[in-house]
Order: C-alpha cells, then sequence, then structure tokens
C-alpha cells in the first residue's frame, strides 16, 4: 500500500501528542512502518501544534508539505482552517467543535472566524465532532483527545487494530476505562457525523 | 526488538549500547532529551552542565581519563562551546568522544538558522549525519569507533526533524567497553604555542586518513537506480529525496559528511546525467560537489532558508505543485505562543512596562516572551547571558552621552548560571549602574523543567548543593540586592522605585516557582502554593481591559457586551488581575 498521512493540529495542551503516540503504537503493533514528527519548545506554550504521523510499507519522510496529507484532525476549530492547506483535495477532515481563542482574540484584537464549519465542508470531506459535549458527558474534559482519535480511527477505516489493548498500556490505570469509553464514543460519532 | 523512538531516544540508546561513560549537556530545544534519557542508564555518568561550554570540557576530560563520552547541545550551543571545539579539533581523544549537535531548521524554537556542518569543516574533525533514528542509534557507535580509530572528535550533526521524529530501531544490549589508560602526554593534550605548531601537523595528516575512510566506509553509500537522476544528499534531506524521486533515481547518501569523498562523489556524477544535491540550509555539499570541477542543481533552486519537506524539494526540483484546497486563508488568527495563566513572569513584565525612559535588555527562555504583546516590555533579545552585557555596553554609552536611559536586564536564573554570571562580574567591575532582574522560576522553564545548578537537585534526582543568587551575586560586588515576589504587584513596583533611584549596580531577584513545574520539597518550604480561582463580577466590570492588557490567555474580552471573562478552567488564581482591576470586579472563589 502507498504511505498514508495523517495531520493532528490544535493547541499546546490540548493531547494531540499524547492521541499521536497510541495512534503511532497500534499503527507498529499492526506490522506498519511508522514514522511520527512533532515540534517541541517555544510553540507548546498555548501554539499552534502539530503531530504527523504517516505509515505504510515502506516511510521515508516524517513529514509533509502543503496538499500532502490524506487526512486533517484538528483539536480545535480555527486550527483547522489555518492547516486545511495541508490536506489533499480528496482527503478528509475530521474538526472538533471546540473553540480556543488566541492571544489577539484574547485582547479584543481580532475576531475569532465565523462559519469555519460551512468553509470546511464545502471545501472538504468534512465530519464534525462534538468531542467536548462527549467528554463532558463522560466526565473528564481531557479525554477529548481520545474521542477524535477514535472518529480518526474510524475515518481512516484502522479498526481491524485491537486499540483497547493500545490504550491500556499507554494510559495510567485509573484512566484506562474512561479513555477507552471516550474513543468508542469517537467512534461512534464518526459514523453519525458521516451520515 | 524494534521500538519507535525518536531520533533523540535513539542517540541515548546508542550511547548506551556502545558502552558510553560520560555524558553532559546543557539542555536546549531540539536537543533536551538526549541528556534526558541518558540519565535512565546508571552505567553512564550523565550531567548537566551549567553552560555547553562546560558540558564539552567536562566530557572532553571524561575522554583523556580514558573513557568513552559524548555531549550534547543545540546549534547555539556550540557556538558557546566553540572554543574548547577547536582545540579539541588539534588534541584529538583518548576514549572516544562525540559531541552531538541539534540544528533547528524553520527556527522552532532559536533565535537562528545556522548550519553547524560548516563547524567540523572549520574545526577539521569527523562529522556523521544521520537521517532517521536507526541511524542516530547507530551512527553514535560508529563515531565513537572512527574517533578511537583516528584520535578524532566526531560531530553528530542533527536536526530538529531527526531529533523529534519517531521511528522504528532495533534495540540491542549494552557492550561494556573497558577504560582506555590515562597517560599523561604533553605533546598532545598541553597546548602550548610549541605544542600546538606540532599538532596542526597532525591534523592535516588525519584529515587526509579521514577522506580515504570516507570514500570507504559503508556510511557513504550509493543507491543505483535509473540513472537519468543522480541525487546526493544526507541528513532528512535525504528522506525527502527519497519520498520525492523513489526508484526513478540513483543516490549517494551521505552520513559520514566531513571530510566529504571526493572520489565517490566523482564516481557516482560521472554516471548520471543530471545531478542533484538535496540539503536543507547551506550548500555545504553543493560547494564542495562545485570545488570538484561538477556540475550540479542545488540552492539555485532549493531554498536555504527554513526547513524542507518533500513538497518543497518535488516543487523546486520538478516543478510540481500538488494541488492543494483553495480557501481564504486571511481570516485565520495567529496563534502566537504566550506566557502561560498564573505565570510569575507576567507581573514582572507587567510592572516594569509601566516605567519610562527605559532601555529593557532580555534573554533567552520563556520569559522572551515579555516582549510580545501586549506586555512588549523588552527591547533586545540576542543570545544566552547577553541581557546583562549587553545592558551594560548601552549603559555605558547612555551615561557618557548624557542621555537620560535607565537600562534593565532581565534574565532567567538557568540562563544566569549559564553565562549571565561574567555579564554580571563585568557590570560590577567596569562600575555600571544597570538593574539586572534575575526571574527566578526555580527551574529550566522553556525547554521542559530542568534542573540547574540552583534547584538543588542533579539531572538524575539527585540532592546537591543549592546555589544561592543573592549570596553569589553579593559575593560578586553587587552591593544591592532584593529578592521579590512577582505575583505581589505592590512589593514589585516598589523594588523598582528603589532600583531605579540608586546609583549603582542593583540586582532584584523575583522569585516564585514556574506555574507548571511539580513543585520540590524546597519549593513547599519557600512558597505559598495558588488556590481557587478569579472571577469576574460583571456588575461591577467596566471593560477598561486593564486585565486583559496583562495578557493572561485565561481573561477574555467580550467586545459585544464589553465585558470581561475569566475562563475557570486555565485560572489558577495568581490574582495579578485582581491587583490591576481599578473597579475591584474581580473576586477570588474556592479558596
Amino acid at each position: 500500500m502507498d504511505t498514508r498521512s495523517i495531520l493532528l493540529v490544535g493547541v499546546g495542551g490540548q493531547g494531540t501528542i499524547l492521541a499521536g503516540k497510541i495512534l503511532s503504537a497500534g499503527l507498529v503493533e499492526a506490522g506498519y512502518d511508522v514514522k511520527v514528527s512533532e515540534i517541541h519548545g517555544m510553540s507548546q506554550r498555548g501554539g499552534s501544534v502539530s503531530t504527523q504521523i504517516r505509515f505504510g510499507k515502506k516511510v521515508h519522510s516524517p513529514v509533509v508539505g502543503r496538499g500532502q496529507a490524506d487526512i486533517l484532525v484538528a483539536f480545535e476549530t480555527m486550527e483547522a482552517l489555518r492547516y486545511l492547506e495541508f490536506l489533499k483535495p480528496e482527503g478528509k477532515v475530521v474538526v472538533n467543535n471546540y473553540q480556543i481563542p488566541s492571544a489577539p482574540i484574547l485582547m479584543g484584537k481580532a475576531h475569532y472566524p465565523q462559519g469555519i464549519m460551512e468553509t470546511l465542508k464545502e471545501k472538504a470531506n468534512t465530519s464534525v465532532i462534538e468531542a467536548a459535549e462527549i467528554a463532558q458527558e463522560l466526565g473528564n474534559m481531557k479525554v477529548m483527545n481520545m474521542v477524535l482519535l477514535g472518529a480518526l480511527v474510524k475515518a481512516m477505516n484502522l479498526t481491524d487494530i485491537d486499540w483497547e489493548k493500545v490504550i491500556t498500556a499507554s494510559v495510567r490505570e485509573e484512566f484506562v476505562d474512561i479513555n477507552i469509553k471516550a474513543f468508542n464514543r469517537g467512534m461512534e460519532e464518526f459514523v453519525l457525523a458521516e451520515a | 526488538m524494534k521500538k519507535l523512538l525518536t531520533g533523540n531516544e535513539a542517540v541515548a540508546l546508542g550511547a548506551y549500547e556502545a558502552g558510553v561513560h560520560f555524558a553532559a549537556a546543557y539542555p536546549g530545544t531540539p536537543s533536551t532529551e538526549i541528556l534526558e534519557n541518558i540519565a535512565n542508564y546508571e552505567e553512564i555518568i550523565s550531567e548537566w552542565s551549567p553552560n555547553e561550554k562546560v558540558a564539552f570540557e567536562a566530557a572532553l576530560g571524561a575522554s583523556i581519563a580514558g573513557a568513552r563520552s559524548l555531549a550534547a547541545m543545540k546549534h547555539v550551543g556550540l557556538n558557546v562551546a566553540a572554543d574548547p571545539l577547536f582545540t579539541t579539533g588539534y588534541t584529538g581523544i583518548n576514549g572516544g568522544m562525540v559531541v552531538v549537535v541539534a540544528d533547528d531548521p524553520g527556527l522552532h524554537s532559536s533565535q537562528n538558522e545556522q548550519d553547524n556542518r560548516y563547524y567540523a569543516k572549520h574545526a577539521k574533525i569527523a562529522m556523521v549525519e544521520p537521517s532517521n533514528s536507526q541511524e542516530a542509534k547507530d551512527m553514535v557507535k560508529a563515531a565513537l569507533e572512527i574517533s578511537e580509530n583516528f584520535d578524532t572528535l566526531v560531530m553528530m550533526r542533527m536536526t530538529t526533524r531527526v531529533c523529534h521524529s519517531k521511528s522504528l530501531v532495533e534495540v540491542g544490549e549494552r557492550k561494556e567497553v573497558p577504560l582506555k589508560p590515562y597517560v599523561k602526554d604533553l605533546s598532545k593534550y598541553y597546548v602550548a604555542p610549541a605544542v600546538a605548531k606540532q599538532l596542526h601537523v597532525k591534523v592535516e595528516e588525519r584529515l587526509k586518513k579521514l577522506e580515504d575512510f570516507s570514500n570507504e566506509t559503508d556510511l557513504n553509500y550509493i543507491e543505483w537506480n535509473d540513472k537519468k537522476i543522480g541525487v546526493i544528499s544526507s541528513g532528512v534531506a535525504y528522506e525527502y529525496a527519497k519520498e520525492v524521486f523513489g526508484d526513478n533515481a540513483s543516490y549517494l547518501k551521505l552520513g559520514f559528511t566531513h571530510p566529504l569523498p571526493s572520489k565517490k562523489i566523482k564516481e557516482f556524477a560521472q554516471q548520471v546525467q543530471s545531478l542533484y544535491i538535496v540539503e536543507e540550509l547551506e550548500p555545504y555539499i553543493e560547494e564542495h560537489v562545485r570545488a570538484l570541477g561538477i556540475d550540479c542543481i542545488g540552492k539555485d533552486k532549493i531554498p536555504n532558508i527554513w526547513e524542507l519537506n518533500p513538497e518543497i524539494v518535488a516543487r523546486s526540483l520538478l516543478e510540481e505543485t500538488a494541488p492543494t484546497i483553495e480557501y481564504d486563508k486571511s481570516q485565520v488568527v495567529n496563534r502566537p505562543p504566550t506566557l502561560c495563566a498564573g505565570c510569575p513572569h507576567r507581573g514582572f513584565f507587567y510592572g516594569l512596562k509601566k516605567r519610562k525612559n527605559v532601555m529593557i535588555t532580555g534573554d533567552i527562555g520563556c520569559y522572551t516572551l515579555g516582549g510580545a504583546d501586549p506586555l512588549r516590555a523588552m527591547d533586545t533579545t540576542i543570545c544566552m547571558g547577553a541581557s546583562i552585557s549587553l545592558g551594560h555596553g548601552a549603559k555605558k554609552v547612555f551615561d557618557k552621552y548624557n542621555k537620560d536611559m535607565k537600562v534593565v536586564s532581565v534574565i532567567g536564573d538557568s540562563t544566569f548560571f549559564h553565562t549571565g554570571i561574567n555579564s554580571l562580574i563585568d557590570v560590577v567591575y567596569n562600575k555600571s549602574n544597570t538593574i539586572t532582574c534575575i526571574l527566578d522560576n526555580r527551574v529550566t522553564g522553556m525547554t521542559g523543567h530542568q534542573d540547574h545548578p540552583g534547584t538543588g537537585y542533579t539531572l538524575t534526582g539527585e540532592e546537591t548543593e543549592m546555589i544561592s543568587i543573592p549570596d553569589l551575586v553579593k559575593a560578586i560586588g553587587i552591593k544591592h540586592v532584593r529578592t521579590v515576589n512577582p505575583l505581589k504587584l505592590n512589593e514589585l513596583n516598589e523594588a523598582f522605585d528603589w532600583a531605579f533611584n540608586l546609583d549603582e549596580p542593583v540586582v532584584i531577584i523575583s522569585k516564585y516557582p514556574c506555574v507548571l513545574k511539580k513543585w520540590s520539597q524546597y519549593d513547599k518550604e519557600e512558597f505559598e502554593p495558588l488556590e481557587g480561582k478569579c472571577e469576574v463580577d460583571v456588575e461591577k466590570c467596566i471593560g477598561c481591559r486593564m486585565c486583559v492588557n496583562t495578557g493572561c490567555p485565561a481573561i477574555y474580552f467580550i467586545k459585544e457586551d464589553r465585558k470581561v471573562k475569566i475562563d475557570p478552567v486555565q485560572c489558577v488564581g495568581c490574582e495579578l488581575c485582581m491587583q490591576v482591576c481599578p473597579t475591584k470586579a474581580i473576586d477570588k472563589v474556592g479558596e
């Protein structure tokens, strides 16, 4: 198979790195060659963050450029628009309906852009995920990342991998159940969003 | 067994398997995790050093004592360590020694985009460049063997996308390597001019031998495919080239990049129709190829600014543009990094920015963000330690030419230990009257919470002497020293009033732990923790935005109703907003 490229984007502190870690562990377990690229350091202080995951028979580059990602998973709504140019025109967008205003918006110097979801839907195959709502229902906002991971796994049709096993091995024991629940809800939510 | 590792983790594993005995570093993105991971192996003596020069020299000392040693640093760290680097080029080593340097193409977390490959050429040492994590691990071992076989320091040059990308690595066992005997050898390690003169002759002989090795080693290999296009590449750029050309081109893959393999390059170039040099940043390989009289396509097409990726390589060389989705990107608002909610630096800069006729010289760390909107309380940021010495020079000129300007130099605790001390000695010695503010948040913050000589703990978590900053600056000769809590604006402003009225050098230590820091026992004994959350009483809020102007990411100005809201998830209850609110509209809840 050809190498497939996943782009996870969000805001520092949203758990993109853990989601990427679980995703890549599952892909390795399934026998794929995998490369992951992350950015650490200054951008983590509330800045825009991205994790790239590429998998296939043999992966060379750990990163892709504009127009090269198969799927864009945005943990924050505006970040989807920031990185949309990295998506292949036939690629998929999984976007969290969750807004984090950036510094210029907080200070009243700019408005949070309106109509992002409409733009995304018009331009690409987009599924909107209510990850915040689901995470709140489950009782821990931090598991938003697992909801989105579940949606991503469904969107990429990677459901043959034993994700429960991977999640169990990746998070602290007391959080295993809630993370698995969030992951499963994310898979269901994707089906609903697509339909 | 194969594991998915970052390049930095792979370097640590390589050091372990190759029997390294000693490793030292100063943290710096993207190199930090190398020593953090080496520290997990108790077989290796591993240390944070106060700066990169010290780390390098400690590793050299270990090598001369007979050990296999490693020093790690980010690209600009090698500038600090350049002095011993060049002379080590002359002396050579005893136990194998490798210096790992991590360049940052794209300036993800750096002040410049220098290409450190030129250092290897300049210092006349050997260099290896891994393209992925497996190579990073293997090349540590190869580098140590080259180091010992040729009596040379070896530089391993990495880049952000090698350091922070994960790929699969075969995990092996540690092979213990006995220490080499320590032999006193004045003709090698005592570089008085007469000795160094002879050493330079040896260096040139060694370079010839290393070039022969470069032509023979499997680290530089050819992959023959279609011969219409030939690609010479190294580092992560090789992976990009493979992604773009696949089997439609032949490759000369360079893993050993100083000295470059002239013979192999000529052989390869002769057999291909068009020769492409794919490299990130400067035309280091290309200049060599052109000096051999070989025509090639390189930096005339591929940019030498910012990092590459497969799309840029394809666009530059093949004029192939991947189709993208067209949309209006102008509505996307910037998301610059900010000081965290509850960051103790915020109060400090908020207090400082009110001062008039002041030049604020800054330094490298999280607090560099004090120069960004809305605080903008910083005039310069150059390099580690420069705040104090640069401020000193400026103040001397202001005073001599009767300019009514105060100078405040702002530096973090770890940066002060790094190179700020020397600069503060300059202030005292040359009788300046700058105000030096040491923002002591009890940790090396930006790089992800590493200990330093002021925290009381070593890299491996052992308790150690906690160097007292007030005692240290007093010992240097600073007579006016005051420690303040930056979360208390009154205390801070009073200290500024005091300092601005003195005509001698002053040090203000702004001391409170980083809001993200896991408090040590010492922190728990010394500081009051933050409790509760701040909440706005909308009746009292007049929408003046004083609190918004602190730049706290938990505070949100709602334009429509001209009121402020505080996000209870982000707020940690530092109370800075309460102190700046003119109508006392912010209360504390949940204490």
